[in-house]
């Protein structure tokens, strides 16, 4: 079945290793779907979470060559791992007109969201979790009339 | 050392630290400051080519045919882009090759100046790793990496782009380094005991064993534990075109090669296994026909060094990452001896049914399998046969018989028309005691007709075969099977004279052939015959193997003679036609 993974790349912070991986997936058939890539507490060392769609099988032969990188120290699909704290972030812009504030501000309190930004016909909106939650508040706002949205796609860390 | 220098010395410096005493290059404005110091580099010979893919597929040949790596350089722009193609061919062959490029200044990339190609973007989908200097300082241990990393683990080409700045520039206190730190790079050469116990279980079980082996062989140099492997076990053997050589042609247990020109008893003993033993092969679809019916009654143990390549075409039951040397030897020591068997008689029935063949006798045009099976017994034991891409390739594939590995260098994976004549040179100038003969088509050998110059200047010993049948002719050859005829674009002879269709029957076909191979091998100083009558075929092979230095000889073969056996594209291996069915 096909279907979204999550895949942790670990690399070398070299130039050119985002390029590396990503015209490798593409050159395999598989389009990225979300990508965020970083250096982390060592700076030396890359971070990469990114989503890709295929099968088991797709996904563990795109591992294996992207484990071919030599510049790669480690490649992880996380998808079926419980013990990740994933995150992702949206800011998204909402159509708030009088009538509909209440409600808007509603959603925002149990959520816990936060306004960045509010002007007579929108409010701007910041919200980070776990990537479901962030599905779900942007379900709920779609009636109100959504202007524009982004996602950061999601990031993991080992619990 | 001393205590300042270039990043061109750096670079001469590295060569000799890695042993290279070999060069194939192309100069430009960007590699000048490093082709000035080989210029007094007398222990480092340059070997000038007339075009950079030249350059590239002749350091191929001496890679592939020394077992040590290819190096190449040229300058940036037009002469890295020339690179592309061989480049390529070596990354699906698994080739170890450095390939130096020059670049624009440091302070000009990215600017679209003049002559400046992004070289680390083009290379990347084809080469194992590849780099751009940016600092000098780098350059050291970016040479030591390269090395490393093109001959070890599953061999393959690496690409570095020096900035002319940097070739110019100084650094102080230089040394080359004596290790390497590549915390993502860690080929594993030992293969998982376990894993290689249950083989050795599985092999004493099998009734219908098969070894199917490739390049991986060659690579590693396993060629006697196969041979001992499977002398033990009577297992017999399949090997791959990459592969040919590691496995005697002639021994009793030798099936041929498998896949769209295999032989039958290699793609029926495919079909028929209950043990696939597929050793340094990459389950190639030039090999396996249709994937849904191959080896479906097997059970499939695969050794192999990439662990990418296990389980990427085809299922498999015993994955043993290693290199083939190791894994094989251990084998053995668990293997318990097996004899031979039913199976052993079937195979070899098939072998006896279904021979390769072609009917000499009784023709008065030459057959291009003719040509290459009178090879055998005329050319030393040792010669190197490099091929081209298209019909002559199959055939030689399939008619001479190798008994050495290292002896076939071909374009497997790319098929690389043009591949032929630099990688023969190659060959030459790293066997000069060797005799190399290059078996060529006449499409193939016009797309590096110009490295003849290379090969007289050189006077390396290689004697170029060309099958001349005025076609392109394995693109004819499927037009002519799956085509109903329609020979469109695949005539070599054809003119502007020429009616619009013409399916080679046609009365007015042009007499002559452009070019005049004599005369082109005569402006190039090497001696060139035509043969047109096969009782010449013979005394004409035996001549020039005779003299050492470079020959020419163009035959004129039968030209609409097709490659069987033949598995059409996509069918299953048993669906094979062994001869011309209409
Ligand atoms: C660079 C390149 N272009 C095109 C092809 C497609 N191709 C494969 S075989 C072939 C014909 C080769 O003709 P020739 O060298 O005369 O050999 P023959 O098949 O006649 O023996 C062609 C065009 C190729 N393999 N490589």
């Amino acid at each position: 079945m096909q279907e979204k993974h999550s895949i942790v790349v670990t690399a070398i912070n070299k130039p050119g290793v985002l390029a590396r991986i990503s015209s490798l997936i593409t050159q395999r058939g598989y389009n990225i779907e979300n990508v965020i890539g970083t250096a982390t507490e060592d700076p030396n060392i890359y971070k990469l979470n990114f989503g890709i769609r295929g099968t088991d099988e797709q996904i563990e032969k795109i591992v294996k060559q992207l484990n071919k990188l030599i510049d790669v120290i480690k490649v992880e699909d996380i998808s079926h791992k419980k013990n990740f704290i994933i995150r992702e972030y949206l800011v998204i812009k909402v159509r708030a007109t009088n009538s509909k504030r209440t409600d808007i501000f509603e959603l925002i309190d149990v959520f816990r969201a936060k306004i960045l930004d509010v002007s007579k016909t929108w409010i701007t909106i910041e919200l980070s979790g776990p990537p479901r939650k962030i599905s779900r508040f942007i379900e709920l706002l779609l009636p109100f009339g959504i202007q524009q949205y982004i996602r950061s796609g999601e990031i993991a860390l080992r619990e | 050392m001393e205590k300042e220098i270039t990043g061109a010395k750096i670079v001469i410096d590295a060569f000799r630290n890695e042993g290279v005493d070999r060069i194939f290059g192309y100069p430009g404005g960007a590699v000048i400051p490093i082709f000035d110091e080989l210029y007094n580099a007398t222990d480092i010979k340059v070997i000038l080519t007339r075009h950079e893919q030249g350059a590239v597929h002749a350091a191929d040949g001496y890679a592939r045919s020394t077992g040590k790596v290819g190096v190449v350089i040229v300058t940036s722009g037009p002469g890295a882009t020339n690179t592309i193609t061989g480049i390529a061919t070596a990354k699906m062959d698994s080739v170890p090759l450095i390939v130096i490029s020059g670049q624009v200044k440091t302070g000009l990339i990215g600017s679209d100046s003049f002559q400046e190609t992004d070289m680390v973007g083009l290379t990347r989908p084809i080469t194992k790793h590849n780099y751009l200097v940016n600092h000098i300082e780098e350059l050291p241990h970016i040479l030591k990496e390269a090395f490393y990393i093109a001959r070890t683990g599953r061999p393959g080409p690496v690409a570095i782009d020096i900035p002319v700045d940097i070739s110019v520039a100084k650094l102080k206190d230089y040394k080359y380094p004596d290790s390497v730190n590549l915390p993502g790079y860690k080929p594993v050469y030992e293969g998982n005991v376990k894993q290689i116990k249950k083989a050795a279980d599985e092999i004493s079980k099998a009734e219908r064993p098969l070894l199917y082996i490739g390049g991986g062989i060659v690579m590693s140099n396993a060629h006697q534990e196969v041979r001992e492997l499977a002398k033990r076990t009577n297992i017999p053997v399949v090997s791959t075109l990459m592969g040919l050589g590691s496995f005697e042609s002639n021994h009793k247990l030798f099936l041929g090669m498998p896949g769209m020109h295999g032989t039958y008893a290699a793609n029926h003993a495919l079909m028929e296994c209950d043990l696939l033993i597929a050793v340094g092969v990459r389950f190639d679809d030039r090999v396996t026909g249709n994937l849904k019916t191959f080896a479906t009654k097997a059970t499939v143990i695969h050794i192999d060094i990439d662990p990418a390549e296990i389980g990427k075409n085809v299922k498999v039951h015993i994955p043993i990452v290693g290199d083939a040397k190791k894994v094989l030897t251990k084998l053995i020591e668990y293997v318990k001896p097996r004899q031979r068997s039913n199976w052993n008689d079937n195979v070899e029935a098939w072998k006896r049914e279904y021979p390769l063949k072609y009917n000499q006798k009784e023709k008065r045009e030459i057959l291009p399998q003719y040509v290459i099976d009178s090879l055998n017994g005329i050319v030393p034991e040792d010669t190197i046969i490099v091929t081209d891409v298209g019909q002559h390739q199959m055939w030689a594939a399939q008619y001479y018989k190798y008994k050495y590995p290292k002896t076939l260098l071909t374009s497997g994976g790319l098929g690389t028309m043009g591949y032929g004549l630099p990688a023969a040179i190659g060959a030459a100038i790293g066997n000069p005691d060797k005799t190399v003969i290059l078996i060529s088509g006449d499409g193939s050998i016009q797309m590096n007709i110009q490295e003849l110059a290379t090969a007289h200047l050189n006077c390396v010993n290689v004697k170029i075969l060309i099958m001349n049948n005025a076609y392109l002719g394995m693109v004819r050859q499927w037009q002519d099977l799956f085509w109903d005829r329609r020979y469109s674009s695949t005539c070599l002879k054809r003119n502007i004279n020429c009616p619009d269709v013409c399916d080679g029957s046609h009365k007015k076909c042009p007499e002559y052939y452009c070019p005049d191979f004599i005369k082109l091998a005569d402006s190039y100083y090497i001696k060139g015959y035509r043969v047109e009558n096969p009782d010449d075929v013979v005394p004409t092979l035996k001549e020039i193997v005779s003299f050492k230095g470079p020959a020419l000889v163009e035959f004129a073969v039968h030209r609409e003679e097709n490659v069987f056996p033949m598995v059409p594209a996509g069918k299953s291996l048993n669906e094979i036609l062994v001869d011309d069915w209409r």
